[in-house]
């Protein structure tokens, strides 16, 4: 039996551009899946609750604030911590080409900038999810 | 995965086991009836809220302030709110959440949010499930926002032991609704965002309206709130308290969970009769479905026809 | 009609529809009523007699990053570049109202903007730099109140009066809630700390605009060029009727508000824009709110190239795109200009960037002779019947947020996000759809990587500002500090002009911050309501 994907969107850091976040949350919405969205400015620590409470398929982090380095690979240690190892993790935002490996490293499935195409991100979405 | 030690994670109350249960419940009717047969001895502790009202009253910061305010009485506080899916493209947004985030990370509180996947009545077909769940896994409080869609959410008093009519200054259209028959589903009248003009206008119109209703042993009263800066919610909360002892000094309480139970068991016996009979009644339905559109037959007949095959076999 | 044509269609990036032609038919004009020579009401051909003849537009690249140090270096760099105006960028902890050390503020600090946590750092901004002469503009909204106190002491502190400095705070919170969302406050307050500038600047600070109205991250969060304009000049009009409220004389503040709108890539919408919004203002202002003062009624604005119209590939284009946009600024008489750089689709600008930037604008001055006349696109059929058009859907969203009570009342029900959101949402569909071009995203692609040379973003600078900060604690008078922040609370709860007391906490080294804070104890704080 397919299950509806749950999506969790959410911007970190103190940038509040959330054009992204609302256009990328929409397409999900219209492709059929489920989206939790949390507005802005949220911790490391409230997107793995988040997570863990709504036990998403998958994490979409938008951040456009050049905190990236910092905080994505925390809030991607925490989901680990808790467990929630089969979580995909994705960033969008404005990503510099140099920070792309260490996001990766640290477990971001993929890295996509500002003006992706959302398809593309969609269809990205169904075939990495890892739980079905 | 394995039902039964997620059932045993629910009722050690884990959250991480709460949250996948809730999943199972929403999507696989197969482990559903396994992991409630496993819960369900477990549950019976929590006191059921329910938050309803139009859309952008308020709800969701009436229940996170809420949530806050059992929190900081000690008891352990769970949130289940109902967002509307898309009837076009079966997808959601679920918004809830935002208004309740903000404060520091606490174990003591869970909140999940569900899309209503087409279900009416305000609620979603998991919903009750995913409350068992919550129960079981040891919250006392348990805050339930309906989706709102300005309509009489009636199906939250089956579930609810409380339920909260939210509202705003300036009703105007709203009054309507409450004819309509939001006025019986409601135990408490919140009249939200009274930062605002006109708040005395509407609680002096909804005192009138329950002046009028027909007589019942419990008078609802209306509270004030501003949800957004927590304001009336200790009253409210007051409220809240008051109609749980009517309801367990006049047995009501019992009743109130005979009743929850009688709907309940209906509900999944029809949804199981109704499943079961469209399942079986596949190639009958595909050429009923030709005659009538050719006009050979009309849609009692051809029923009835379905019907009668079975009941000569049985 | 002229043959077959290569679509079915034609409109412009904001879907407007755009007809073959256009002809003396499409136009009910008259010049004395509709245009005007430039100067004159309704000043639709610009607000100046000379225009560019006069002096051409102040070239102002907004700049600023990592500690007070590094962004004074830069900006004296821009000066000695022939730059004529400064504008700070401030980090977004600033932006916000958290100090450095703040753990909110961690990976942020100096990033995009400077950071600025007490007047010693507004001190070190300007070291050097002399704030009699140059203009100054702030990009800085929620805590807007309390930058602008930093720099007028520090104006003091070099010895010009205040009477002499002049510059731009943006101080626009009403396009936050709609579009940008770095407020901190509910509205009512937020309008109240505005009101309290506008109050103390027509006082004290005559030379400063203390309000810049802003379209530019209305359109940037994805809106049409009609939403921009109507959305931002409602806002205008709500600060206009708050001050009137407060009791002010309409031309006692009106002169000193100022705009600010984006230049996006579709020529001749962003023409006909500057033109309708130059002609709304001074109508309504003249009109409805029954200034007498000329230059009440003057819409002078700033315009940024459209930051959401550069690509991440291929970024060179970036160059011609802002080249457009810049153009179709100076084709719509603007007042001063900020050219994107390249990169910024990629990261901070680095200086090359930002030098080619700069250029661009001055080629368009000095080299390609669209200075030597004012207007020249008044008349055209095309651009007037545009104009009109603009006009004429402004006037329908007015009616609207009029309907649901006002920019406020709109808000609230989230009006405004929703048609930006909605707006937003085609415009992607459309260039997924092929239905938009965008040069080197959906059209004429090329597998190459970017070879641009980025500005890297050093760590222990961030160390530099915090231990600057600890000083400052360290150092500054605490039982002070303590009494100006009683003292701004007690003022708070009640209706007094605030600029007063903010000053003073300034002065005493009192945090932005701790400033903050004070405020959001009295005033609450506005949460995210998301609307899609
Ligand atoms: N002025 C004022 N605004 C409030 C109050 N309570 C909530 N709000 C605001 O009202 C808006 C809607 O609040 P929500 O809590 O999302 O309302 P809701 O009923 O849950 O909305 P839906 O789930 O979309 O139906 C938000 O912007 C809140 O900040 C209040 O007491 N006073
Ligand atoms: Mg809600």
């Amino acid at each position: 039996m397919t299950r509806t994907i749950k999506v969790l969107v959410t911007k970190i850091g103190l940038d509040s551009h959330d054009r992204g976040a609302k256009i990328i949350a929409r397409a999900y919405r219209d492709a059929g899946m489920e989206v939790v969205y949390t507005g802005l400015r949220q911790t490391p620590e409230q997107v793995m609750q988040a997570a863990l409470e709504e036990d998403v398929d998958v994490v979409a982090i938008s951040i456009l604030s050049g905190a990236h380095s910092i905080l994505v690979p925390r809030v991607v240690k925490l989901l680990r911590d808790e467990g929630l190892d089969d979580v995909l993790v994705l960033v969008g935002g404005v990503i510099p080409e140099d920070d792309i490996p260490e996001l990766k490293e640290a477990g971001v499935k993929e890295v996509f900038g500002t003006g992706s195409n959302t398809d593309e991100i969609i269809a990205f979405t169904r075939q990495n999810v890892r739980r079905v | 995965m394995d039902i039964k030690e997620l059932a045993d994670g629910v009722i050690r109350g884990e959250k991480r086991s709460l949250a996948r249960a809730i999943t199972v419940v929403e999507n696989n009717p197969g482990g559903t009836r396994e992991l409630l047969g496993y819960i369900y001895p477990h549950t019976g502790g929590a006191y059921i809220i329910g938050v309803t009202g139009s859309p952008g009253v308020g709800k969701s910061t009436l229940v996170y302030s809420l949530a806050r305010y059992y929190r900081s009485l000690g008891k352990k506080v769970g949130v289940l709110a109902v967002d509307p899916t898309s009837p076009f493209t079966g997808g959601a947004i679920l918004g809830d959440r935002i208004r309740m985030s903000g404060g520091e990370i606490d174990q003591g509180l869970y909140i999940r949010s569900l899309a209503s996947r087409g279900h009416l009545g305000g609620l979603s077909e998991a919903a009750s499930d995913a409350l068992a769940l919550i129960d079981a896994a040891g919250y006392e409080i348990i805050l339930l926002e309906t989706v709102g869609t300005g309509q009489a959410e009636v199906e939250v008093m089956r579930f609810a032991h409380t339920v909260l009519v939210t509202l705003v200054p300036g009703l105007g259209d709203e009054i309507q609704a409450i004819k309509a028959g939001i006025l019986e589903i409601g135990d408490v009248f919140v009249v939200n965002k009274a930062d605002r003009d006109g708040v005395d206008k509407t609680v002096l119109e909804i005192e009138m309206m329950l002046d009028l209703a027909p007589l019942v042993s419990y008078r609802p009263r209306v509270i004030r709130t501003v949800a957004s800066k927590d304001e009336g919610i200790e009253e409210l909360v007051k409220e809240i308290e008051r109609h749980k002892e009517h309801l367990i000094a006049s047995d009501a309480l019992n009743q109130k969970q005979m009743y929850m139970a009688e709907e309940r068991v209906k509900d999944i016996l029809i949804r199981r009769v109704s499943a079961y009979v469209l399942d079986r009644a596949g190639t009958d339905l595909d050429i009923a479905m030709q005659d009538i559109a050719s006009r050979k037959k009309d849609p009692y007949t051809a029923a009835e026809e379905i019907l009668k095959d079975w009941f000569e076999e049985a | 009609m002229a043959g077959k044509e290569r679509k079915d269609t034609f409109y412009t990036v904001s879907y407007e529809p755009i007809k073959d032609l256009y002809t003396p038919e499409d136009l009910d004009l008259d010049y004395g009523r509709d245009l005007g020579n430039p100067g004159e009401y309704p000043y639709t051909r610009g607000v100046y007699p000379n225009m560019y003849r006069g002096r051409v537009w102040t070239m102002r690249q907004f700049a600023g990053f990592g500690t007070a140090e590094e962004s004074n270096q830069r900006y004296k760099y821009l000066l000695e570049n022939g730059q004529t105006g400064l504008s700070v960028a401030f980090d977004f902890p600033t932006l916000l109202g958290y100090d450095s050390d703040h753990p909110r503020s961690e990976g942020e600090v100096g990033k995009l903007g400077v950071a600025i946590d007490s007047l010693a750092d507004m001190e070190m901004l300007f070291d050097g730099i002399p704030l009699g002469e140059v203009s100054t503009s702030m990009t800085i909204n929620a805590p807007a109140a309390i930058l602008w106190a930093m720099y007028l002491v520090v104006a003091e502190k070099q010895g010009v009066s205040w009477n002499r400095v002049s510059g731009t705070i943006q101080n626009d919170i009403l396009k936050e809630y709609i579009a940008q969302n770095t407020y901190v406050f509910p509205p009512e307050p937020s309008m109240r700390l505005i009101v309290d500038t506008f109050e103390f600047g027509s006082k004290y600070v005559p030379k400063w605009n203390t309000i810049s109205i802003s379209g530019y991250h209305i359109r940037e969060a994805g809106s049409t060029a009609a939403q921009e304009l109507a959305f931002t000049l409602s806002n205008g009009f709500a600060y206009v009727e708050a001050g009137i409220e407060r009791g002010l004389d309409v031309d006692d503040f009106a002169p000193r508000l100022s705009f600010f709108f984006n230049a996006h890539n579709d020529f001749f919408e962003e023409v006909a824009k500057y033109r309708a919004a130059r002609r709304i203002w001074a109508k309504t202002m003249k009109e409805k709110y029954g200034a007498k003062d000329p230059t009440s009624m003057l819409l002078r604005f700033h315009t940024q190239t459209a930051g959401c119209s550069l690509t991440a590939q291929q970024p060179e284009n970036n160059i011609v795109r802002t080249t457009i946009q810049a153009l179709a600024a100076v084709m719509g008489g603007t007042q001063s200009l900020h050219t994107n750089s390249m990169d910024e689709a990629l990261a901070l600008p680095s200086e090359k960037a930002v030098r080619i930037a700069l250029r661009t604008q001055q080629i368009i001055a000095e080299e390609s002779g669209v200075a030597n006349t004012i207007d020249p696109l008044g008349g055209s059929y095309f651009v007037e019947a545009f104009t009109n058009e603009m006009e004429k859907k402004a006037w329908e969203y007015f009616k609207r947020i009029e309907s649901l009570g006002g920019v406020l009342g709109a808000i609230g029900s989230g009006y405004q996000q929703r048609e930006i959101a909605e707006a937003s949402y085609r415009f992607q569909k459309g260039i997924q759809s092929g239905e938009q071009t965008m040069v080197g995203v959906n059209k004429y692609n090329a597998d190459e990587k970017t070879s641009i040379e980025l500005l890297k973003y050093s760590r222990d600078m961030v160390e530099r500002q915090i231990n600057r900060l600890d000083k400052v604690k360290k150092d500054r008078d605490g039982d002070l500090v303590k009494r100006c922040l009683e003292d701004l609370e007690k003022a708070a709860k009640g209706t007094e002009n605030l600029m007063p007391y903010i000053i003073d906490a300034v002065k005493a080294y009192a945090t932005v911050g701790e400033i903050m804070d004070v405020f959001k104890g009295v005033f609450g704080e506005y949460k995210d309501p998301a609307i899609f």
